[in-house]
Formats: structure tokens, sequence, C-alpha cells
């Protein structure tokens, strides 16, 4: 774990791996359900990093998260979201070639997988959806597409993301959603966050 | 004091981008919204204290060409931030008091000729819808009201029960008599010398090449026309840094990321949640007002803040 001070009041946490952000983040977060560093605004967990931003004493922090003990991998505890899943995407066939399946196994392949929101980014409402790392990892395409429909369930690296309004995007397309994922007239306006896991279900066209 | 006549203002000019904002949405980073708010926070707070209203109040950020717009009923207003001309029915007024707008009178902020963004508070604030806890407009993603347009009607607040913009932290109390505006006496047209903003080391200070964070103290840079209320963009003697990529990680206001090009973005208050370039440097918050009163093609300086490296 390296600490990294981002400016005078925010501190980066860098570690090795996204299951070991995974439980620090939930450490971090069941610490200040219990009131710890009060002064924190924002926490934002990303692919090898939690950043606090809100510090008031970055040593004295950076101690504190020292002396705990955080397992190398998370305990799944979030609560599980079904997300209904048409696998009808236009990348279907690039995902089954880079995975070495048929087109038609991609969508038994990807809702087997076990799936968690390891944090969201891009757009208000956009989960990068952690399922893909030991072998399912997919790369990108080559050119980004200027627009990506609202619902798109796309894959890039090691996540699932969900689009939540249409915007450009290089991730590969393999099906669409009717889930609204974001709905700031709604509390909780993200229909995922950090920490939720999730199970795609297979919804016939 | 306004009798029966509809506590509204209307928008005659909405000149290049003005947009309602109050303190924005802190705490929501973690879902992907922007900070957003107000991009000079003294000046927002100044402008609403000297209408009676909380500092938080939302207001309206004009940018470079000013506004003008017509009371509807009797109102307290202000405007602060950037050096413009205010004129009241044609008439000469003074920035930075409270003034009393009569129904029908048309208050109007001429272009800026020294800084960006002219604050408008008004007695009561301004009514608007508010999302996940703020009326601000975040144009990165779209949150909060349009910007406004010619015709636009605004609907004010009660004088005494100001839409006061809850549940955003305000730091450090404004000074209304001396705001703090380190670097601001010099954030105009670059006549007077360089706006000098005071840095510190960003969490991937050591992708700098060579003397590294000196190695900023050195160069001067100029504020390119692409910069908005998401980012100052820099052009200048292009910084050297480690090549390669860096996974996205979570960014603060004023983070200033090095591009492969070796060119400098400094983020404003619309700034992504994350972003995959080396922050190298943050700025201190302190001078991210003069930040918003920068105007394209003045000229910026850094100096490390003293203390920890």
């Amino acid at each position: 774990m390296r600490f990294r001070p981002a400016g005078p009041s925010a501190l980066l946490v860098e570690v090795d791996s996204l299951p070991r952000v995974r439980a620090l983040h939930a450490r971090i977060e069941q610490e200040r359900a219990r009131g710890w560093a009060p002064g924190l605004v924002d926490v934002i967990a990303a692919a090898r990093t939690v950043l606090l931003d809100g510090v008031t004493d970055q040593d004295a922090l950076a101690g504190e998260i020292r002396s705990w003990s955080v397992p190398p991998h998370p305990e799944a505890s979030g609560p599980v979201v079904e997300i209904a899943c048409r696998y009808d995407g236009p990348d279907l066939g690039e995902v089954a070639r880079q995975w070495g399946v048929p087109p038609d196994r991609v969508a038994a392949v990807h809702s087997e997988l076990t799936h968690e929101v390891a944090f969201c980014g891009f757009a208000p409402g956009f989960p990068y959806i952690a399922g893909l790392g030991g072998g399912r990892e997919v790369s990108r395409r080559d050119r980004p597409r200027a627009a990506v429909p609202a619902g798109s369930v796309a894959l890039g690296d090691e996540y699932t993301g969900i689009y939540p309004r249409t915007s450009p995007g290089g991730w590969q397309i393999i099906g669409h959603t009717d889930a609204v994922m974001w709905d700031p007239a709604r509390d909780p306006a993200a229909l995922l966050r950090p920490g939720d896991r999730v199970r795609f279900v297979t919804v016939t066209p | 004091m306004s009798g029966d006549s509809p506590r509204v203002i209307r928008v005659r000019r909405a000149g290049a981008l003005t947009t309602v904002q109050d303190c924005g949405r802190p705490g929501y980073a973690h879902l992907g919204v922007p900070r957003s708010g107000a991009l000079d926070a003294p000046a927002h707070h100044l402008a609403n204290r000297l209408v009676g209203n909380p500092p938080a109040a939302a207001v309206l950020e004009t940018t470079l060409t000013g506004v003008a717009l017509t009371a509807e009923c009797d109102v307290i207003a202000a405007v602060t931030g950037a050096q413009a001309a205010v004129r009241i029915d044609g008439q000469p007024a003074r920035l930075g008091v409270a003034t009393e707008l009569r129904r029908g009178q048309l208050l109007e902020v001429r272009s800026a000729t020294s800084g960006v963004r002219s604050y408008l508070a008004f007695s009561g604030g301004l009514a608007v819808p508010r999302v996940l806890g703020s009326a601000s407009a975040d144009l990165l993603s779209g949150l909060g009201p349009a910007r406004l347009a010619d015709g636009d009607v605004l609907r004010l607040g009660l004088p005494d029960g100001p839409d006061g913009g809850d549940g955003c932290s305000l730091g450090e109390p404004p000074d209304v008599a001396a705001p703090a505006r380190p670097g601001a006496a010099s954030s105009g047209d670059g006549a007077t010398g360089p706006v000098q903003l005071v840095i510190h080391p960003g969490p991937r200070f050591d992708w700098l090449a060579g003397s590294g964070l000196a190695a900023l103290e050195d160069g001067q840079w100029t504020v390119s026309p692409d910069s908005n209320r998401v980012a100052l963009r820099l052009a200048g003697q292009p910084v050297r840094r480690r090549r390669g990529e860096l996974a996205s990680e979570g960014l603060v206001s004023g983070a200033i990321q090095a591009l492969p090009d070796g060119h400098l973005v400094l983020f404003l208050a619309d700034h992504p949640t994350t972003g995959g370039y080396p922050v190298i440097a943050v700025v201190d918050p302190a001078c991210l007002p003069a930040c918003a009163q920068a105007r394209p093609g003045s000229k910026i300086s850094f100096r490390l803040a003293p203390g920890r490296t």
C-alpha cells in the first residue's frame, strides 16, 4: 500500500490489484459509517487506487489506514442487483472471437461470471462492474463509437459497463438492458453503486 | 415590498455563457458526479452576503460578456467577481455593493475588462429545482438547469426565506471586506504580469523527468481559448514526463495533469471524477478563484508551496 498526497487536503492510496482496492474501499466505508474521518467529502475508488478528498492530516490518516488489516480480497457483502440483459449487441462476434467461444455462448459465459461494482465514473451512474478478471478481459474497439445508446451493456478490460445515457464509447457492446441506471429524481440516483453484486439475467429479444 | 408582482427576473441578453451556480454537489463523486458549483467561490459568497442571502444561495455566473436582465419585481441585487461595467437603466452602478432594482429596471453587466466571471445575487436567491441537493448547472454531465437563453424567466425565492442551497460545505468563511484572492490582483489581461498559482505536489509528481516539480517554477504558461468550467488548458514549454499509461484514478479540483505531449490541464469545478493522465501537481484551493478569473491568453506561473514535497 502506498500513500500519495494529492495536494494539501487529499490522499491517494495505491494498491496492487482491483480486489485489494475493493477490500480497502469496503473497509473505508465501514469505518466512515462508524464516524471515522468525518471531514472526508468524497471517497473515489478506481482501478488501483482509492482517493480520499477532505483530509486534514494526511500523515495521521495514512498511519491509521496502514494499521488496519485489510484482506487481499473483499468479502462480498453488497446487495445483489439483477440486470435483465438482451444479449444482442453488435460486438458479440468480436467478444466471442477474443474469448474463443461461439457467439451463441457469450451470453452464458458472461451471465455465469461473478460480477461486482468496483467503482463508478465516466458519467453519473456509469458502473465499472468487475468480473472479467482471470482470462475474460476484453480489448476495446480500435475506433470508439460516436454514440453508444443508453442501456448498452458493454465490455472493456476487466469490466462490464452499462451506459446511463447515450454517449461516445469504445467498449464492446454485447447487449442492452431497459434498467434505468441513473435518475436524479430517484433516491438513490444510481441503480448500481460500488460494492453492489450484479447478476445478469438473460432475456430473449 | 414588491406587492403582487411575480418574483421573477427576465433574461434580455444571456451572454456567452451564463449559468445558475451554488456550492455544487460534494459527496457524489463516487457515483461519477462532478463537484460543480461557482468557480469563484469567494465572489459567489460575497454577492449573497451583500443582498442578505445565506452565502450558499444560488446565483448567476457569467462568462466574459456579461448578461442583461429585467427585474419584474423590486429586488436587491449585487454583482461581484470580474471587473465589468454595471448599468441600471443605462446609468452606471457599482460592483460589489447591494443595489435596489425597481420593478421594470434593466440590470446590465457588460463585458469583463479584467477577469472572466461575474456573480449576480438577488435577494431571496434563485428558486431553481435542485438536483442532488444543488441548483448548479454542471456542463460536463448535464446535471442541473440549462444555461440561460434570451427570454428565459427565472423565479426568485422569498427574501425572508432564501433558497439557501443547504448541504454544501463553505469551508473558510469569506471575509466580506477583503475576500481572500491570492493572485487575483494580476488575474486580468496579463499586462501586470503572470497570475502566480501556489501548487502542491500531486500524487504523480514522480512522473516528471529532469528537475521534477522545480521545472514548473521556471516556466510560464498561457491560458488556451478552449478553457472552460471543466478545465484551464495551459500551453507552454512542454513538461518532460515519463512515457506510459496509468489506470484512471480519482481527481481533485485544482489537479494539474501532464498530457503525453507535455501540455497541462488544470481541473476546475466541472471536472470529471476520474482521469488517466498523471496528476503532477495540485493548485492550492486558495488560488482556485484566480484560476476562475484567468482569461484566455493570460499568463500563468507556478510557485511551489513551502513545506513537504
